[in-house]
């Protein structure tokens, strides 16, 4: 347990227990704050959550259950100028993984560059059926979720690019919501940069991918239902979209064209911001047996007949396996050095990387290459012996499957827990629009891992979130 | 609008509005039973209660004998039949939840504190205490949800699909609740008119919140043709079925009319007999025949709707 022994970075407080600059307001704030108060405010929040139904559904319990995801109202406070760093290092990012999906499925100029192995033609995110498919603008990443865990006073790192259907950006606009409703105060004193324009340029972005000559596009999204752990979100969404919430039920191809079934019949539909995976979306072209999909939706697509944001295919670019490209990609495409750095991450299909994870295997952090959610990860430090043991035997039987990272000292940030505020570890995830340009909303949702010590910030192995603020200089 | 949306809408009405008929059909018959009435057995003072619900032959197979505590227990918390007001409400906030961003948001905040309510009174012996308050719960919630979404949304397709399953429930549930009352209490051979138990039919009444409004309209003792005509053919009386098809006909006149002529036709033709139709004429061919006619009919209605506007049947 040699991570925990050393101090991580603390977003408030420096080592010497100063206060660091950007947080001197506020920590003058709470400790005048008594805890009662924080943690009145808090039940107040936790019951107009419950009321409003912002909730979410997990998976493997009694189905139907519906969870809060805990809030806590201490915020997180990045300043201008951090922010202008990490928002240009996404952007980046973002530019060089749209460049490279349009690469992969086209030309394929990095694989023949011997930059990225031909063997990332193989991973089973990569969907052959795209290659050569012209999508609207060249955009494949409408919207992309990019995960940043920070180590130190200027050490961001990314810890993986969400490119597929990433969520969470509802938390980001209702956590900031109820803060202004909770602390009026604190936004009359600080100059904090709004995002509740998210839902306005989302839409924007959707309505530029229509087929060229449509006047007024229908934009649509597409969810799998009431039952999704993220239902709330996408009719949350839609919501401030103004736009319909449909199910794969409620839309059928004719004709090379997508239809919804409304009460006064067909009606076409142009964009379909779709929140189901590339698996399930066309039974005829993926699984067979999904219920959530539309069949023939993909052959539409293809043909150009309906835009799909995100596109079919972004998970190739997503994958942990490519990941460490990354760098290297933004280099290739766009001549530029990575603003954001990796995590250095560990192959464990390459021989030596294995050897070394299996001999610090409780130094690390192990995931599955395509797993999610926080689910099938071995954090080393925090595991038994018996845990590592078990984990050690399922690597060996597949090591491919596999990716390890050293252990982390992610930041913290003080957090309201039971006994007062203490520090608690947390990552970020800020969500980066393409349209005509890719852009951000100044905040990102704040992922916190409410267990003393817990690294896993993921909302279903108990993580928690927090408002982020961008404070104007 | 989706299909799907108007079809949740009109469900979630339509089960807030059956909960809500099935806690005054409770809530009658349990204090009917506190009445002293050497006459009646334990189960046929419960067996219409099923019987209003449609529940009678499922109920027998589960729970065998029809007893006070059975038949409470069946018709509220149970959690496997669909005819107990769980299981409406249930559904009710399932189909709101499903088309939330289709609702204001107070309409949907409120059916899901309604839901969240509910839980206060599970695990609750409610025939030792509390029937009552559960049932004026369950009321109450119901009027809530009427006066929030009447007073908070717009008035579009949605809303028209929301109070169009509000009617189509309402119709049947005070069509069926007349029909097994008027049915049980007078005997084949009896004239309508003879010897009625006062009880009996203050209940039924009671049951519609129409116990004051006889009084007012009528001024006279209770008289089991003047029941039927108040709960059929006055259209001030806000339970009637006439009142309800006032409220169903235009709504579909109101809903694009180009595949509805179906629906519009089988609504006005209901409506026009409610209107023109003579009490003295309904009891000549019979009020049961009259009352069983009526329900087929609605039904219809329903399933034309279901066809026509919602095309994905869920629920019953």
């Amino acid at each position: 347990m040699d991570t925990a022994a050393k101090k991580p970075f603390d977003e408030m407080y420096l080592q010497d227990e100063a206060v660091r600059s950007i947080y001197a307001g506020y920590a003058a704030w709470l400790s005048n704050v008594p805890h009662h108060q924080l943690e009145s405010k808090r039940q107040e929040a936790e019951l107009l959550f419950r009321r409003v139904g912002i909730t979410f559904n997990v998976y493997g319990e009694d189905a139907g259950s519906e969870r809060l995801i805990p809030f806590d109202v201490v915020p997180r406070l990045l300043s201008a100028r951090e922010w202008d760093r990490l928002s240009q290092g996404a952007i980046q990012r973002v530019k060089a993984l749209n460049m490279f999906l349009h690469d992969i499925y086209h030309d394929q100029a990095i694989i023949k560059a011997g930059i990225v192995p031909p063997k990332i033609l193989a991973n089973s995110q990569y969907r052959p059926e795209m290659f050569g498919v012209d999508v609207p603008k060249g955009i494949y990443a409408h919207v992309a979720g990019i995960d940043l865990v920070r180590t130190g006073e200027n050490d961001f790192h990314v810890l993986e690019d969400n490119l597929r259907t990433p969520s969470g950006v509802s938390y980001m606009l209702e956590n900031r919501k109820m803060m202004m409703r909770l602390f009026p105060e604190l936004f009359r004193s600080y100059q904090i940069e709004p995002v509740e324009h998210y839902p306005q340029v989302l839409l924007n972005n959707l309505r530029a991918v229509a087929q060229a000559g449509v006047q007024e596009p229908t934009v649509v999204l597409l969810t799998p239902g009431a039952y999704n752990s993220a239902y709330f979100e996408h009719a949350f969404i839609a919501q401030q979209m103004g736009i319909e919430l449909v199910e794969g039920q409620d839309l059928f191809v004719r004709n090379n064209a997508v239809y919804m079934r409304t009460t006064e019949g067909p009606k076409r539909v142009d964009v379909i911001y779709r929140r189901i995976d590339d698996d399930f979306i066309d039974p005829l072209s993926f699984r067979p047996d999904s219920m959530l999909g539309v069949p023939g939706l993909l052959s539409v697509y293809r043909n150009g007949g309906v835009a799909l944001a995100n596109a079919v295919g972004t998970g190739v670019a997503d994958d942990k396996d490519t990941y460490i490209y990354v760098p290297e990609m933004i280099r290739f495409y766009l001549g530029e050095e990575p603003i954001l750095s990796n995590v250095p991450t560990y192959q464990l299909s390459k021989e030596d990387d294995l050897k070394y994870v299996l001999d610090h295997l409780s130094e690390l952090v192990v995931k599955e290459v395509q797993g999610s959610g926080g689910y099938g990860m071995l954090v080393g430090p925090a595991a038994s012996r018996q845990e590592l043991e078990e984990f050690r035997l399922r690597i060996i039987s597949n090591p491919s499957n596999y990716i390890a990272q050293p252990t982390l000292a992610l930041s913290t940030c003080p957090t309201l827990v039971e006994k007062g505020v203490a520090p608690r570890h947390v990552d970020l995830r800020p969500f980066v629009l393409s349209g005509k340009s890719v852009t951000l909303v100044p905040g990102a949702l704040c992922r916190v891992a409410l267990r003393e010590g817990s690294l896993v910030v993921n909302s279903s192995q108990g993580g928690g979130t927090k408002d982020t603020w961008i404070l104007k200089d | 609008m989706l299909s799907r949306t108007a079809d949740h809408l009109y469900w979630m009405a339509r089960y807030i509005e059956r909960a809500e008929n099935m806690a005054r059909v409770l809530d009658v018959t349990y204090n009917m039973s506190l009445v002293p009435n050497a006459a009646q057995n334990e189960a046929d003072l419960w067996e219409p209660a099923l019987q209003i619900a449609g529940g009678l032959d499922a109920y027998r197979q589960d729970y065998g004998e029809v007893t006070a505590a059975g038949v409470v227990r069946y018709m509220s918390m149970d959690t496997q039949h669909p005819s107990s007001i769980y299981c409406a409400l249930r559904s009710a906030r399932e189909n709101a939840r499903a088309v939330r961003v289709t609702l204001s948001a107070e309409t949907w905040e409120n059916i899901n504190a309604l839901w969240l309510e509910f839980s206060q009174f599970v695990g609750m012996d409610l025939m030792q205490k509390g029937l009552g308050e559960f049932c004026d719960w369950v009321k109450a919630r119901s009027h809530l949800f009427r006066g929030v979404s009447f007073g908070t949304m717009l008035r579009d397709d949605a809303f028209r699909f929301l109070r169009l399953g509000t009617f189509i429930e309402r119709a049947d549930n005070t069509a069926r609740l007349l029909d097994v009352k008027y049915h049980l209490l007078l005997p084949d051979d009896e004239e309508v008119g003879g010897a009625v138990d006062y009880y009996e039919w203050s209940a039924v009444l009671r049951s519609v919140s129409a116990f004051q409004a006889y009084q007012k309209v009528f001024n006279d003792a209770i008289e089991p043709w003047r029941v039927a005509e108040l709960l059929v053919l006055r259209e001030d009386m806000p339970r009637s079925l006439h009142a309800c098809f006032s409220e169903i006909t235009p709504i579909l006149d109101q809903l694009d009319g180009r595949h509805s002529s179906e629906c519009r036709r089988l609504a006005g033709e209901l409506h026009a007999r409610l209107r023109y139709g003579r009490m003295n004429d309904i009891f000549q061919d019979g009020l049961h025949e009259f009352l069983s006619d009526f329900i087929e009919s609605n039904n219809n209605l329903g399933a034309e709707i279901q066809r026509t506007f919602l095309n994905a049947p869920i629920g019953a």
